[in-house]
């Protein structure tokens, strides 16, 4: 590129009284990147990143405070979160005083730069924010807090793990020993820690020069800043868009840290990175790049975003009406692009449009998913003109009443070919996908009670739907190494018109509409919305949750099959349905 | 079944005053602005109708804004009336206003939006379908329950909910009659003209007995033909927090059906809108 500045200007910026060093690539028309690196790095951990980035942007990086080429506070007191947040704010007014800069931030300089976003009033300086492996300590504090209130297994094992992973934290707050590690040997052992911990190669001019001081001063961020805010966690919520990168092998982030943040921040786009905490700097430069690039580019400015390109990439099948049209509205209405497929196109085209509403873009695809075929040319389709989704909800199905005596061989063959192959189509055609992409992802199958509660009135369907729950159960055991998640939906009883389509063996046309019209009216008495299995779908794909029962219903039966399997064999026998 | 009741005269006198109406709901539309609440809208449009010689109303004007238009947290009757809520920008509104002169009563809806508004853009567009779709249903003399699940059916379609299932009855219409009642003008009760209240309590009486309702809702009471005469009839679609509904009178005759008057704002911006597509 011609007349492009590539080359790195230094120079040094004041902060209430120390000297930040400061380096600027890129031409200062572009728009300004700010990098913020962690601990104990200092500004050259962003080499790779930056010389992507400053091919169309202004970057710029600083030490932050004691560390690099920058003044070392005093004391402790020196090392608050607040002045390190002013920090960030001195350094954006000195590059770009008249616009507001983009920030991207790993590890401490992720959680200062936190502190920097939710100051009130931040978005005027702060056009949009990239965090990767470290939270904001008040949110963190909420997050401590909520799990010990309510202490389920689930929230104890969370805390656990995250503990374990933050062993070295304890250790920070012991005098003496923490600096003296360093200085005694680990600066010189850093490099291979790198390589053999985090898969991160040794290069020239890598760790800095000034390692063993810069670890032994960022020892006091951790002193000075994790006691007081994880104890008493204050409200800190931001208007500012902020790109979660999660790097799923980090060994101290864990990925469950950043659940319920959309609390905090409205405007969160999620994205994951196949990395560990510093190779996603150090190896995968161009990837965050690239990321950083599709967050920066987008009209931060508008007061709903424009259809974006970037963004989670979610298929739905059987998007057309129901469940499918409220889980495809509520991933749209968090942010993704939404593909939906549905045998019936006006229907999807329809979806389509109302989830445009929310701001994203979406597409509608005409698809049988009990043709293989159609379905393996579906999902080439998508990744040829979407990518790779990240998420893949199988939830076209149809139902149908009958004993096992009554039903026909057309209609077992109907019933198994969408409501099972349906879904192992989708699994093999999109699961695949994944798997080469290497980014991880998750798949939803939709099942039903019905895969546990057996029925004499419900033979074939009950049994497709079982046969989807143990086909993911296996599933989820294969594809967990590939980091790709699959969460078996069991709604209950829903307000959807798959009563008005359902079938029943040995009824005439007449008789049939009227059974039609009888269940579909004690579906809608019952009236639990889809809306609602929608948003239980989107916590499960946010959680990774493997089985979700949803109505009371479908979560009693679950419950009373695990008491007393004998007394659900002997309810089967009611005449219902 | 009754014959239909009104000649060209009286029908001529109904157009005008439903032209009356949706001519005050456009006034308090270009005065309504960001800053202005539900009460002081109805208040405008009251003054807008009395100005215009009405002396008494069918029931008193209504306003409501933001997700109100789609009766989000709609629990009591009283939250029908106007309240202090305060119109910002982008919010959707909905006007309702039912002014009687001379006995003869119009009841409109009129929906609109200040500023930007994806949502209440394709939610207006849409709702032409049920116009037409209403007036197929009628004509091929389907009963009214039947018509209220066709519409039904066309919501569920398009994606959206039914928000005139939250009027009292969960109501899309009602039958309108020449008021000829003899009690005091302006005066109302619950909200409703006190006239208005005994034609109404004297016409339920009188269909209940032929086994028909001049309330048209899906229930059993609505599975008959339709009734000849003056249907005032009020589709309300919502999407989200956004809602919008017509309101305007369908001359049901003894083979026919039509709308009463076809130049209504939202039949012109529908036109203005096909002819610019």
């Amino acid at each position: 590129m011609t007349g492009r500045r590539t080359d790195t200007r230094r120079r040094t910026v004041d902060s209430g009284g120390l000297a930040l060093a400061v380096y600027e690539q890129g031409d200062p028309a572009d728009p300004t990147v700010v990098l913020v690196h962690g601990y104990p790095d200092d500004h050259s951990v962003w080499d790779d990143v930056a010389a992507d980035l400053a091919a169309d942007h202004h970057v710029v990086r600083y030490d932050t405070r004691g560390s690099g080429a920058s003044g070392v506070p005093a004391t402790r007191e020196d090392y608050r979160l607040e002045l390190l947040g002013e920090d960030l704010f001195a350094v954006a007014d000195a590059v770009s005083p008249d616009r507001p800069v983009h920030v991207v931030a790993h590890d401490w300089g992720s959680v200062q730069s936190w502190e920097a976003v939710t100051t009130p009033g931040a978005y005027r300086r702060i056009a949009s924010y990239t965090t990767m492996s470290g939270p904001c300590l008040d949110h963190m504090g909420y997050w401590i807090r909520h799990r010990l209130r309510r202490p389920t297994p689930r929230h104890l094992s969370q805390l656990l793990r995250q503990g374990a992973h933050s062993w070295y934290i304890a250790l920070f707050q012991l005098p003496v020993l923490a600096p003296a590690a360093w200085k005694l040997g680990l600066a010189r052992l850093w490099p291979r820690v790198l390589r053999d911990l985090e898969a991160v190669r040794p290069r020239p001019g890598h760790p800095q020069a000034t390692l063993a001081e810069d670890a032994v001063h960022g020892i006091e961020l951790y002193r000075a800043n994790m006691r007081p805010r994880v104890r008493a966690p204050r409200e800190r919520h931001t208007e500012v868009p902020v790109q979660l990168i999660t790097l799923q092998r980090d060994h101290y982030v864990s990925d469950f840290l950043s659940e319920g943040l959309e609390r905090w921040v409205p405007r969160l786009t999620r994205r994951t990175l196949n990395a560990t905490h510093w190779s996603a700097l150090l190896e995968q430069g161009p990837t965050v790049a690239a990321l950083v690039r599709d967050f920066t580019a987008r009209d931060h400015g508008a007061a709903r975003q424009e259809p974006s390109t970037a963004g989670e990439l979610v298929v739905v099948t059987g998007g057309g009406s129901g469940i499918g049209r409220a889980t495809a509205l509520a991933f749209a209405d968090a942010g993704a692009r939404v593909v939906v497929c549905d045998r019936d196109l006006p229907a999807a085209q329809r979806t389509a449009e109302l989830c445009e509403l929310s701001g994203t873009k979406a597409a509608a695809y005409r698809v049988d998913v009990s043709d293989g075929a159609a379905v393996d040319a579906f999902a080439q389709q998508v990744a040829t003109e979407h990518g790779v989704p990240d998420v893949v909800v199988n939830n076209a199905g149809i139902g149908h009443s009958g004993t096992f005596l009554q039903t026909t061989e057309d209609e077992w063959r109907r019933v198994l070919d969408v409501n099972l192959w349906g879904v192992i189509h989708g699994c093999r055609a999109f699961g695949r996908l994944m798997v080469d992409r290497g980014t991880g992802g998750h798949l939803v199958n939709l099942a039903s009670a019905a895969a546990y509660l057996p029925a004499k009135q419900l033979a074939a369907y009950a049994t497709s739907k079982s046969a989807v729950f143990m086909l993911s159960d296996c599933l989820r055991a294969e594809l967990a190494p590939h980091r790709i998640g699959v969460s078996t939906i069991c709604p209950g009883i829903v307000n959807t018109n798959i009563t008005r389509t359902t079938t029943f063996s040995g009824l005439d046309d007449d008789a049939l509409a009227a059974k039609q019209a009888k269940v579909s009216k004690l579906y809608a008495r019952r009236g639990f919305p889809p809306e609602k299995v929608a948003a239980e779908i989107l916590r499960a794909v946010r959680t990774r949750k493997p089985v979700v029962p949803v109505t009371f219903e479908a979560k009693a039966a679950r419950l009373l099959g695990r008491l007393s399997p004998a007394l659900l064999r002997k309810a089967a026998r009611i005449n219902a349905g | 079944m009754p014959r239909f009741p009104y000649d060209e005269r009286d029908l001529a006198k109904f157009r005008e005053v439903q032209q009356l109406s949706y001519h005050c709901a456009e006034q308090v539309a270009a005065w309504i602005e960001p800053g202005v609440t539900e009460r002081q809208a109805t208040a405008e449009l009251r003054r807008c109708l009395v100005k215009a010689g009405v002396q008494d109303f069918f029931h008193v004007p209504f306003a409501w804004f933001g997700d109100r238009t789609a009766f989000r947290h709609f629990h009591t009757p009283l939250q029908f009336f106007a309240g202090s809520r305060v119109l910002t920008e982008g919010m959707p509104y909905v006007l309702d206003c039912a002014p009687v002169v001379d006995g003869y009563t119009a009841d409109i809806g009129y929906g609109g939006k200040v500023g930007e508004n994806a949502v209440w853009d394709l939610l207006a567009k849409d709702l032409k379908t049920y116009r037409d779709l209403i007036l197929r249903e009628v004509r091929a003399r389907k009963p009214l329950a039947e018509v209220y699940a066709a519409v039904d059916a066309q919501l569920a379609a398009h994606g959206y909910d039914n928000r005139h299932q939250v009027y009292p009855g969960r109501v899309i219409g009602h039958q309108v009659t020449r008021n000829t009642a003899r009690g005091p003008a302006g005066v109302n009760l619950f909200g409703f003209g006190v006239r208005t209240l005994q034609t109404l309590g004297r016409e339920l009486v009188k269909e209940r007995l032929e086994g028909r309702s001049p309330l048209w809702a899906g229930g059993r009471a609505s599975r008959h033909a339709p009734t000849p005469g003056l249907w005032a009839v009020e589709p309300h679609i919502g999407f989200r927090d956004v809602g919008i509904k017509f309101e305007e009178l369908l001359v049901v005759t003894d083979e026919d059906a039509y709308w009463l008057d076809d130049d209504l704002p939202h039949v012109r911006r529908w036109a203005l809108q096909e002819d610019a597509a």
